[in-house]
């Protein structure tokens, strides 16, 4: 019944993976057999995402169901197995900038290729990013902006970056709203990325996975 | 005499729109060379949107905020500052001397917000410091179960549900009676009674306070305007509209609700979408009407590459959009549709829309494919990037223009500007740009 679970999710039958979830719980199944379920039914969806066959809304419903259904399944085990970790990545939309929307598909995209991802959410200070770069030992940080005020703030959190000697340990990627590679060469990052997908292969490409 | 408006078709009536737009009947030019200036950019804007050879390219920056930045202002003095908003954008004018502005569209009095403690946005001088862009606070502002209720009544629903929701100042509106309850005397004295509450009175007089606030500002504007114009300068902008799509999915249901909607509540999403075609037709129509100004903006949101797939563009987004934009050509109106982001995805799907009617304006969308897709279709503007103007060097942006000119603007129809607002600019790659336009752009 776990593959029909599956199956459910990655096509985005809400009403059924949930009824399906409650069943198995009411039979007595595994709850980590059914957050298995729901993992492997992410992965179809990251997928999916990737080839072009899904966009906004599944991602955002594939992440509605995993909500409900690990709600469902009892909080003390609602922690979704994970893959090892194929490295870390600290990520953030950088400061005076609100926007998250783009930010938050690039960590569920992340998320699904194995990383572990610590999103500072929006509004991030320069210190706040070389602080989490810190503390997690990230390999990789993202920095997110929508607004064209983003560009001198991505600029002065690589410096910061810098400054804190933390330059040559960890890979800088800038997206979002109006960025390009020419923003990539004036804020000093080393790659820029179009889409959720061009972080991943980013990500992989510098930490492997 | 003249035909009746109610009588002339829809050609007729764009006809006699364009006429004016170009002509000004009874404007006064503040000399006989600014009236000239002002006819032959009228003329190459018009010509391109027919999809005719112009003299040249028309060309002007999308400028956003950037007068302001340019004339050492902040953020904050651009919402607060109406006199040294008109001063800049004056400098900005006679310095780049764009073919045409955008308006003051964007750059919005904060007082009023104030006073009406909007919660939709936080902006400078506000909760933002003062070089900050004001940004949107995205939200559920409205449910997904009330659908039916904004279907059914959307004047009534914004009135005491939606409003009291956006502007703290505005929360006892949600006492406002029914309006259509309002019949027969004896009926009537019940409704008014909401206009007896203290409450009530106070949101009301708030809202006095920031109509006198918007109306100092428009003294201000408004001036601006006529001045611009008796300067020489055309409009870009006479007025705005939105695909309903982005109306309900940016301010009402935000998009997350708006994404997930698409799978829970499709028939209520399309319905509600369907009510708001005339809603919006009228705001783009009353707006043209008031300005003189036929070309009426419409920014696109939910719509851009990676936001949904092509079948549900289809479904959802495009549907009402073609409806608005044909109900505004119904009135002689010119939908400009700005495409912010990418809409490479989509350029086979709205190249359907009646020849010569719009104008699609691009920030980041390949223009060699929208010129081979859309190039019979319509006039298509844009798409120098925003980042290269403000990170670039004016040889590159004059060697960007160059590409532009010869490939989508081949055979006319082209107008050359860029994206979404050149705020950060610097002054040099906009300059830069008003020279590639003016220097390659020549046809004849």
């Amino acid at each position: 019944m776990s593959e029909k679970l599956v199956s459910a999710m990655a096509d985005m039958r809400e009403d059924e993976a949930l009824t399906l979830v409650k069943d198995l719980l009411a039979e007595g199944t595994d709850p980590m057999e059914i957050l298995g379920a729901a993992r492997e039914a992410m992965d179809i969806v990251g997928k999916r995402f990737e080839s072009g066959q899904y966009f906004l809304p599944e991602l955002i419903m594939a992440g509605e169901m995993l909500n409900q259904i690990t709600v469902l399944v009892k909080p003390e085990v609602a922690k979704i197995p994970q893959a090892e970790s194929k490295g870390t990545v600290v990520i953030g939309s950088v400061a005076g900038d609100i926007h998250d929307i783009g930010k938050n598909i690039v960590t569920f995209m992340l998320e699904v290729n194995g990383f572990e991802v610590y999103d500072l959410g929006v509004d991030v200070s320069p210190q706040a990013f070389v602080d989490a770069i810190k503390t997690h030992k990230a390999a990789v940080v993202g920095l997110s902006g929508f607004l064209t005020l983003a560009f001198d703030a991505m600029k002065e959190t690589v410096t910061a970056i810098e400054a804190a000697g933390l330059r040559d340990s960890v890979k800088v990627m800038v997206g979002g709203g109006q960025v390009t590679d020419k923003i990539r060469e004036y804020t000093g990052a080393d790659a820029y990325g179009d889409d959720a997908m061009e972080a991943v292969g980013l990500a992989q490409d510098w930490i492997g996975g | 005499m003249d035909k009746a408006w109610k009588d002339m078709t829809p050609d007729e009536r764009l006809a006699k729109r364009l006429d004016d737009y170009v002509a000004m009947p009874g404007f006064e030019f503040a000399s006989s060379e600014a009236e000239a200036l002002y006819r032959e950019r009228a003329t190459i804007i018009r010509d391109a949107f027919e999809m005719k050879v112009p003299v040249r390219v028309p060309v002007f920056p999308s400028e956003g905020f950037f007068p302001i930045l340019n004339a050492g202002l902040t953020m904050k003095d651009a919402l607060y500052n109406y006199e040294a908003v008109a001063e800049a954008i004056l400098a900005y004018l006679d310095e780049f001397q764009p073919d045409a502005w955008f308006g003051s569209l964007a750059i919005v009095p904060g007082r009023c917000f104030d006073i009406l403690d909007y919660k939709l946005y936080d902006w400078p001088g506000q909760k933002l410091a003062g070089h900050l862009m004001y940004q949107m606070n995205e939200g559920e502002y409205v449910t997904a179960n009330e659908y039916p209720a904004l279907a059914a009544d959307p004047s009534g629903f914004f009135l005491s549900k939606y409003l009291p929701r956006v502007f703290g100042a505005l929360e006892p509106l949600v006492k406002m009676p029914l309006l259509p309850t309002i019949q027969e005397m004896p009926m009537t004295p019940t409704a008014l009674l909401p206009f007896g509450m203290p409450d009530v009175q106070e949101a009301l007089q708030k809202l006095m306070e920031a109509g006198n606030e918007a109306m100092r500002w428009m003294q201000v504007m408004g001036g601006l305007g006529a001045q611009v114009r008796a300067l020489g300068f055309t409009d870009w902008a006479g007025g705005a509209a939105k695909a309903p799509f982005d109306a309900i999915g940016d301010t009402l249901r935000g998009t997350q609700g708006m994404m997930l909607d698409m799978y829970r509540h499709p028939d209520e999403l399309i319905e509600a979408c369907e009510r708001f075609v005339p809603l919006m037709v009228e705001m783009g129509v009353s707006a043209a009407n008031m300005t003189g100004v036929p070309l009426i903006f419409m920014p696109l949101h939910k719509g851009a590459d990676g936001f949904m797939s092509n079948a549900q563009f289809e479904k959802f987004y495009w549907p009402t959009l073609k409806q608005v934009m044909l109900g505004l050509v119904e009135e002689g109106c010119i939908p400009v549709m700005f495409a912010e982001g990418g809409y490479g995805q989509r350029l086979e799907i709205v190249a359907e829309f009646p020849k010569g009617k719009s104008i699609w304006w691009f920030d980041q969308t390949d223009m060699k494919r929208v010129k081979e897709i859309l190039g019979d279709t319509c006039c298509i503007a844009g798409n120098v990037s925003t980042a290269l103007m403000a990170a670039g060097t004016p040889d590159e942006v004059r060697a960007y223009c160059r590409e532009l000119i010869e490939t989508a603007g081949k055979d006319g129809g082209f107008i050359l500007t860029n994206g979404c607002g050149v705020d950060h600019a610097k002054p040099e790659n906009v300059r830069a740009l008003m020279e590639a336009g003016k220097e390659y752009g020549v046809y004849r």
